[in-house]
């Protein structure tokens, strides 16, 4: 079965001052194929997309769309070849209805000018229902699921006549449920002939969805396998260079006295009676489904939401905290889920970001001593094995995985005896990844009780000393390293 | 073919020019310095030192204000009602004099007044969790109301010459309100750059959410920077009264709008986190030398509204430009 190629690119290269990005990279997409696009944060799957999109343009090599060559040079040229980008940011107007933004930038009129919503109506729907979405039209899509809005996104690609989709990371949001849904979507998809360029950091969803792999690293090609044929130990072997050792996975430790005890912790309709206990040394994990109220817990215990029953105990005390003011003062550090959201001030640099919580301490009679700051900084970074560690750039110029060293860094710091890391490796790279793994074992050794929230199994398990599984607001399962299984917490997650 | 070798390995050689000499404010700057010797060519007495001087008076009750919206600005806020703090402070302090009250009372309670109303505002912004225009929007009014009550409509002229000769005279040949906006400005830069409380206020504007998450008390600080805005605010409308020496109940309007003005042409971010002392200094001098320049060469009024207004959108468009090409 030889399908026509949709696209090929050919000897792609891109030197950007001083690196070069992308090494003469060839990749070949057929119609009716899921091409999963993988590799390590910084490995140029980004770069490569983007010259795609037209965002950037390549310095060399050659772009062919059904065998004809084609200049991108423009981000606008590639909805009229029928090439479409789903980001992980959704490009929907959050308060138009599925309506107005299926039919944003093309909108159906009448004779006389006025918007046709009777044929939008009907059209939109129709167009939802080749994706098995039945859904209110006419809601603004704010008050949708995100799964939802990304299919929606997903539509509006389709029926304005896109031939290429990309995706980039689209799970990294979704539940297991829709992301089950999103599958079958992009099946269905691929069952029509469209071709899928499928960008992801978790390598199941690669074996459940796609057809070939196109494997980057450093800006090469490392190259491209029949996912049939593959395991998941060779793909990571292509993308990291080496073997891959066991990833997540700490000696267990004794734990020292109870540090963190939480008791009662109640908020109206989000938690409900929730207690637990970290001691020193020890890493507990929390697993659950997105929106058990793992989350929820952790800012409920720092003082991000308010609470209406229970309290926080450290070291034996009650402690009174009410704003994470108050958290961090007592020594609990948090690293939040959205690290740019909630974690990075973006057009800081490294340094003013991981000196933000002891700025205090970095002061001279009220004013900064700079040098120190640096040298702290430094420190912090090396700390977290930033690399490069050049504390003058700015945040939003950082990987995702050297974010998160810094929204690690800025806690270690401040002797902090309690760590709350919430989805600490969500979407980053798997070296960068074993390296917080690493870090979250040091912390541990070094007698701070870490609570770890993850929703990646393989982390709770490998990682955690004891692991407490949320569902629906409260803790529903407990047990020891040495008890807990796949199956078990799954179904403890999951059932009711 | 020698000129072509030339463009190609200049454009490889990272190119070393003024902008790298004067930071981020260097656009600015150089935008202020054409003005000037466009003015200087115009009419050689704009570069006489005591019409310098006058351009930098006329500029100091703009630059005082815009410290006070730089920092507002910052936080990703706005306040609109310094233009009426202005004339509450200003009336107050003076109407005090007339009556007989010290005139170091009088002064402090001018700047108290500008602290209270500022208190005001940053406490509806963060206990009240109104937006930052809507509020500000709504004590421009209301302040601007408790004036004309206050004064039931009628100036006071009654200010004492110790005032006026205290924050109005001279220093060393300088201005005293030069030499005002000129410590202000000094104390904000290092407030903003050498400061915790000037480093939390940026990442406030940054990122609001990770400030707070990394422990910093967001509603102070939001609070702080709304009293700092309304103190300058009587700061200034010290100077306006030394200045006229008299206060009016309808002085100060459309001042918030010069202060943002100036504050948006040195650098600063409608969306917050980014702002600069040096930049918003600069902006207000550009606003004081267009004022200047424009009357020395006998341009009517009506006009040099449309030359100001040109002026701001001009200098904006180009220090966007200039930041898109280097990033």
């Amino acid at each position: 079965m030889t399908e026509p190629l949709l696209l090929e690119m050919h000897g792609i290269s891109k030197t950007y001052p001083g690196v070069q990005a992308l090494k003469g990279i060839d990749l070949q997409l057929r119609a009716g194929e899921v091409l999963a696009l993988v590799g390590e944060n910084g490995a140029g799957k980004s770069t490569l997309m983007k010259i795609l999109s037209g965002a950037v343009q390549a310095d060399g090599g050659e772009i062919r769309l059904l065998e004809q060559p084609v200049q991108i040079t423009d981000p606008r040229h590639t909805r009229g070849l029928g090439i479409a980008m789903i980001h992980q940011e959704l490009a929907l107007v959050p308060q138009f209805s599925a309506v107005q933004n299926l039919f944003m930038g093309r909108e159906l009129t009448l004779r006389n000018g006025f918007l046709d919503w009777t044929r939008a109506r009907a059209e939109a729907k129709a167009i939802l229902a080749r994706f098995n979405l039945s859904i209110d039209v006419d809601r603004p899509v704010s008050q949708l699921p995100l799964a939802i809005r990304q299919m929606i996104e997903i539509a509006r690609a389709i029926s304005s006549g896109a031939r290429i989709v990309i995706m980039d990371e689209p799970t990294s949001s979704l539940t297991a449920h829709e992301t089950e849904d999103l599958f079958r979507v992009t099946r269905s998809l691929r069952d029509e002939g469209v071709g899928v360029i499928y960008i992801s950091h978790h390598l199941e969803e690669l074996f459940h969805l796609c057809d070939r792999a196109t494997v980057l690293r450093d800006g090469a090609l490392v190259g491209t396998v029949d996912i049939a044929n593959s395991s998941r130990d060779q793909i990571v072997r292509m993308m990291v260079g080496r073997e891959p050792s066991e990833f997540a996975k700490r000696e267990h430790l004794e734990p020292g006295e109870e540090v963190l005890r939480v008791e009662g912790i109640t908020r109206a309709g989000v938690l409900r009676d929730v207690s637990l206990t970290v001691r020193r040394g020890e890493v507990v994990g929390l697993a659950g489904l997105v929106g058990a109220g793992r989350s929820e817990l952790a800012r409920a215990i720092i003082g991000a939401d308010p609470i209406d029953a229970g309290r926080v105990l450290l070291n034996g005390r009650e402690v009174r905290i009410r704003t994470p003011e108050d958290a961090a003062r007592v020594g609990i550090a948090y690293v939040p889920e959205d690290r740019k959201g909630q974690g990075l001030v973006l057009g800081m640099s490294i340094e003013a970001n991981v000196t933000l919580p002891i700025l205090r301490k970095l002061t001279r009679r009220g004013l900064l001593r700079t040098r120190r700051r640096r040298e702290v900084a430094q420190k912090l970074v090396s700390d977290v094995q930033m690399r490069p560690p050049d504390v003058r750039r700015l945040a939003m110029q950082l990987s995702g995985g050297n974010q998160q060293k810094v929204v690690l860094g800025k806690w270690l710091g401040d002797n902090a005896t309690v760590f709350i890391l919430d989805e600490p490796t969500r979407g980053i790279d798997v070296g960068a990844k074993v390296e917080i793994y690493h870090l979250i074992d040091r912390l541990a050794r070094a007698g701070a009780g870490v609570l770890l929230i993850s929703s990646e199994l393989p982390e709770i398990l490998g990682l955690s000393d004891r692991i407490g599984v949320m569902r629906q607001g409260r803790i529903v399962d407990h047990c020891s390293r040495a008890e807990a299984t796949e199956e078990r917490i799954v179904q403890a997650a999951m059932a009711g | 073919m020698a000129v072509t070798t030339d463009a190609a390995t200049a454009d490889r050689v990272p190119r070393r020019n003024l902008g790298v000499l004067l930071g981020r404010e260097s656009g600015i700057i150089i935008g202020f310095l054409i003005l000037c010797a466009v003015f200087a060519w115009l009419n050689p007495a704009f570069m006489r030192v005591e019409n310098l001087l006058d351009v930098a008076q006329q500029s100091s009750i703009t630059a005082v204000l815009a410290i006070g919206m730089t920092l507002v600005i910052i936080t990703a806020g706005i306040d609109l009602s310094v233009g009426s703090v202005v004339a509450l402070s200003a009336y107050l302090t003076a109407d005090l004099m007339d009556r007989g009250v010290p005139v170091a009372l009088a002064i402090l309670a001018g700047l108290g007044c500008g602290l209270l109303a500022g208190a005001l505002n940053g406490l509806l912004i963060t206990k009240g969790q109104l937006p930052a225009f809507i509020v500000t929007l709504g004590t421009m009014s209301l302040i601007r109301g408790l004036v004309l009550i206050y004064s039931q409509g009628t100036p006071v002229y009654g200010v004492p010459p110790a005032f006026k000769s205290l924050i109005g005279g001279h220093l060393l040949g300088v201005p005293i309100p030069v030499l005002i906006a000129a410590v202000i400005a000094i104390l904000a830069y290092l407030a903003l750059q050498y400061t915790p409380f000037g480093q939390q206020v940026i990442a406030i504007g940054g990122n609001e959410e990770a400030a707070r998450l990394s422990g910093i008390n967001v509603q102070r600080r939001l609070v702080s920077v709304y009293m700092i805005s309304g103190m300058l605010a009587g700061v200034g409308a010290l100077i306006l009264t030394a200045r006229l020496g008299a206060a009016e109940p309808i002085s100060g309007v459309g001042y918030e709008l010069n202060a943002i003005a100036a504050a948006v042409m040195g650098g600063a971010s409608l969306a917050g986190g980014q702002g600069s002392i040096l930049g918003t200094v600069v902006g207000a001098l550009i606003m004081g030398a267009l004022q200047n320049g424009l009357t020395l060469n006998n341009v009517p009024s009506f006009y040099q509204q449309v030359a100001v207004g040109a002026v701001i959108i001009v200098a904006v468009f180009v220090d966007q430009w200039r930041r898109r090409k280097v990033a």
